[in-house]
């Protein structure tokens, strides 16, 4: 199981929920991990993944305690994954 | 009972003030999306009670919202505009929204940064690319590069739909000047002859620039559509399509001490000759605040060709504010109220044509635009 760890940014999508687990065998790779989100929580991607792919700007994300920069990241099932507001967002 | 609402975005977020029909009391409602820059927050005059936001800004991707009871309850579109696979660009966030032409209740247009022309058949729901436009050969070098952008992003803004014909669309873009489509965007060719552009050096041959201009913004008037005006970052200009395609800079006719440049034009909703402008200092490092300190709307009566200062009930110095180009809007009744929203979070109401002026709501966030309904 993967934990995921949601930013107070983008709690309105899924109702104040701030933490949640997602079975893993689903999500081989962040980039599935992030379409397993949105289909949970419509909607919620593109406001920290771009048109393109790409994690936006001011949006951090932690495998564990790595900040990675793209999407095609590994998970193995039993990481903890953060999504974090940047400092550099204000 | 209320006559006018007026929708306010900000950049942490959005108010409604309400006005009542004797224009003698106000009050302010809110916010909305708070924490969200609101860059454009508009009404669907086709359909009332049907509203559109545009948000995105801090930490966030762009996203738009809509409302079918006058703001009550929002619903984010399911497909936000978003350029397409393979492009190099991203959008940052949605600078302008239009309402479709009378004929097309669904269709919405949306300008984005950096500049992008986007359509929804579904009333915002999901939005295209009007290829015509974001794929032209040419649209690259219309655009131009980054260093040609405003400071906070290239943007493709004022885009006005003909109404009297849906098919004829006129679009700014800052950089890349005016454009307009006769086929509802499938083609655009440019419409910028005459309009200065300071920023380029001059033509060995002594032609004009075709494109590269600045406009802030253009205005179509809703009764006479072969009159448009347009504040450029080079000039206030006047154009009569029955009189030819170019463009007059009326802005001369303005006080030298307090030159044509600015952002906003709003025009009377019967009078085609009658306009206000909102000067900002151009001069030396560009400060954008208002010249010297005096904050003053400048009106017209005659398309242009003189203009009065109305400055009574703004602040008479050390007032250095301005007003975006969103952030100007005039409403339906008579005397014409005119409304300004400031860079310092105020929103100022002018209830006898820009007479006289009253501040209404004076500690916002920075405002982003100012749009009027009126109830009849």
């Amino acid at each position: 199981m993967i934990r995921v760890i949601i930013p107070s940014q983008l709690e309105s999508y899924t109702q104040g929920v701030r933490e949640l687990v997602i079975e893993a065998s689903a999500c081989p790779d962040l980039q599935q991990l992030t379409l397993a989100l949105d289909d949970l929580y419509p909607g919620i991607r593109f406001r920290f993944v771009d048109e393109h792919g790409n994690i936006r700007r001011h949006i951090a994300v932690f495998v564990g305690e790595t900040m990675v920069r793209t999407l095609d990241t590994p998970l193995h099932g039993h990481e903890r994954v953060q999504i974090v507001g940047a400092l550099s967002g204000g | 009972m209320s006559a006018e609402t007026v929708l306010i975005g900000t950049r942490k977020g959005a108010w409604t003030l309400t006005i009542a029909a004797t224009r003698k009391a106000w009050s302010l409602n809110g916010p909305l999306n708070l924490g969200s820059v609101v860059y454009h927050y508009v009404a669907d005059p086709r359909q009332p009670g049907h509203q559109m936001m545009s948000i995105g800004g801090g930490h966030l991707g762009p996203s738009i919202m809509r409302s079918h009871d006058d703001g009550k309850s929002w619903e984010e579109a399911a497909y936000p505009p978003a350029f397409a696979p393979g492009s190099a660009r991203t959008v940052d966030h949605v600078f302008w929204l239009t309402p479709g032409h009378a004929s097309e209740p669904e269709v919405w247009y949306a300008g984005t940064s950096p500049q992008g022309l986007f359509r929804s058949t579904d009333g915002g729901m999901h939005w295209q690319e009007v290829e015509g436009l974001n794929n032209h050969p040419a649209f690259g070098d219309w655009r131009g590069g980054d260093k040609d952008g405003t400071p906070d992003g290239p943007k493709l803004h004022s885009i006005i739909v003909d109404p009297g014909n849906g098919q004829h669309l006129i679009i700014g873009m800052s950089s890349g000047g005016i454009f307009e489509s006769h086929d509802g965007g499938d083609s655009w060719v440019p419409l910028n002859r005459g309009v200065a552009t300071d920023f380029f050096p001059p033509k060995e041959d002594g032609s004009e620039y075709e494109f590269g201009h600045d406009p802030h913004c253009v205005a179509m008037h809703p009764l006479a559509s072969h009159r448009l005006y347009h504040q450029n970052h080079c000039g206030m200009y006047r154009l009569d399509r029955d009189r030819g395609d170019i463009w007059q800079r009326i802005g001369n006719n303005l006080p030298a001490q307090v030159g044509d440049i600015g952002f906003p034009v709003v025009l009377h909703p019967q009078d085609p000759d009658t306009l206000w402008v909102f000067p900002m200092d151009g001069s030396g490092l560009w400060p954008r605040t208002s010249p010297d300190g005096k904050p003053a709307v400048y009106c017209s009566r005659d398309g242009g060709l003189s203009w009065q200062r109305q400055d009574t009930g703004f602040p008479r110095q050390q007032a250095w504010w301005t007003v975006k180009r969103q952030c100007m809007a005039v409403d339906a009744r008579t005397p014409t109220g005119v409304y300004l929203g400031t860079t310092n979070g105020q929103l100022w109401g002018s209830f006898d044509e820009g007479e006289t002026w009253e501040g209404l709501a004076m500690d916002l966030p920075q405002i982003y635009s100012v749009e009027v309904v009126s109830r009849t």
